[in-house]
Formats: structure tokens, sequence, C-alpha cells
């Protein structure tokens, strides 16, 4: 079955998504990426989304719910790469993705993630353990 | 006078068709020399209508078009389903509007990111949206 592999990195987990996204490789994504969330214990996810000629209401509703589940997993998910054009045809198109991080590439992205984890070290949130 | 210049049917009947009209869109706007933001602009609008024939029209098809007057070319995608069509097209043209589970962006949006837009719908016979995006 086709699916999006997702690489863990340290304590991060990284996805690239470069096919053309449909209904169910989105849904298995999801579940794959869930999963190893708690299998890794990860608390972070990056997404590179720089090979996507366009984001639809869709995919970007979809890169919305995988935020959301991943922070109710204790994960922050930072989504990185997106084309100007596609940043272009969103904001026409009226979708605001709030509540989705950017950055623009995944280097960048890493930087998010490494502050936003730093920061619940130091507040002492729960499940931000070294 | 508008000459269609080229014409292509496409069903639209699962997520895995919807992927091949928005290639195919993209291929004729690449064709017709349409810069990247208006590809784009072009090929999420028709993602968005394919989207919205399969899930609340129960399927149906996607004309594509290359079309031409005697100023300009530009791309129309007709798409049509013999669904349960709408009520109330005013409301279902607001946006956040939406019947079903999505954002009700598809059909509010589509008509941003086109240059011209047509819907016609009867309930019980089916929905007809066509879009046109010129050069």
């Amino acid at each position: 079955m086709e699916r999006i592999p997702i690489l863990k990195m340290g304590d991060y987990l990284l996805i690239t998504i470069q096919v053309d996204m449909h209904d169910r490789l989105a849904i298995t994504l999801q579940e794959d990426l869930t999963d190893q969330i708690v299998k890794h214990r990860s608390h972070g996810v990056l997404i590179d989304i720089s090979a996507l000629e366009m984001v639809d209401s869709f995919i970007g509703r979809m890169l919305g719910s995988i935020a959301s589940m991943a922070r109710l997993l204790d994960a922050e998910t930072v989504v990185v790469g997106m084309q100007p054009a596609v940043a272009i045809t969103l904001v026409e198109l009226g979708l605001s993705m709030t509540g989705v991080r950017t950055a623009l590439d995944v280097e960048k992205g890493m930087l998010v993630l490494r502050a936003a984890l730093s920061k619940a070290r130091r507040n002492g949130a729960p499940g931000a353990e070294v | 006078m508008l000459r269609v210049l080229k014409s292509e049917s496409f069903p639209i009947r699962s997520s895995e068709d919807v992927v091949i009209v928005r290639q195919a869109v993209r291929i004729q706007a690449v064709s017709l020399g349409f810069g990247l933001v208006d590809q784009t602009k072009l090929v999420t609008a028709s993602s968005e209508l394919a989207r919205n024939t399969l899930d609340y029209g129960g399927g149906g098809s996607a004309l594509l078009e290359v079309i031409q007057n005697e100023q300009r070319s530009g791309v129309r995608v007709v798409f049509e389903d013999k669904g349960p069509g709408i009520p109330d097209i005013d409301l279902a043209l607001t946006d956040g509007y939406t019947s079903g589970g999505g954002l009700g962006l598809g059909l509010s949006g589509a008509k941003r990111l086109s240059h011209e837009f047509e819907i016609s719908s009867k309930p019980g016979e089916g929905t007809r949206v066509s879009i046109l995006r010129w050069k």
C-alpha cells in the first residue's frame, strides 16, 4: 500500500510530502504519525511540503488536524517549505491555517521546534523531560 | 466569438480521479504559458470543485477545455454531477458554510480563484459549475 514515510531524527519526526495527496493517503499518514509519536515519544514533528505544487482546503485541513493531533500527544508541529505560489493561492482561497506553525525551510523549522521544546523544558511542562 | 481549441473529459469517481483532474488542468495551464501563480490558482480551484463533485455530487465528470476569443486564451473546467443539487446557491457560496464536514471554502474559494465562475443547480437533478481562467 502506498504510504508517506516518516523519518525519526533524534527527538523529532520528519515527513516529506512529495506525492499528490488523496484521502486514503492522508488518513494513513495521520494514523502512522500518531503511532510514531507515541512509539518514539517524539516532541516535535516537521512536515516538509516544498515538493507540493498545490495545497487545497483538503490538504490544508489535513495539515491542521495533524498539528492538533500531535499537540494532544504532546508534540509540536512545524510545516516548512511552502512554495510562494501556494501561499498566495491559500490566502485567496480563504484558508488561513491558524494553529499551524510554519517556517521557510527544514533548518529554520528545526530551530522553531528546538525553541519550543527548550521553553517547555524550562517551564517544566509534563512530557518535556530530557 | 469563443472557440474551443481542445476538449477532454474526465470521470470523477474516486479521490485518485481528483488528483488526475488537477494534473491534467496543470498540464493545460502550462502548455498555454500560464505563470506559476496562475497555474496554482486554477489547479487549486479545480481541485476544490472536483472534490465537491465527488463528496457532495456522488461523483460526476470534469470537462477540461482550452478556449480562445479574439484577445486571449484561457482554460475552462466544467464540473457536472447528477447528485442531490444545491437548494440555496447563495448560501453555498458563503465562506464557511458547509453541508458536509468540510471547511466551507470549496465553492467560494474556487470562485475567488477564477476569472469567470458559473453555477447552476437543481435540487434532485444535479449541479454544474464552470470556472475559467484567462492567460
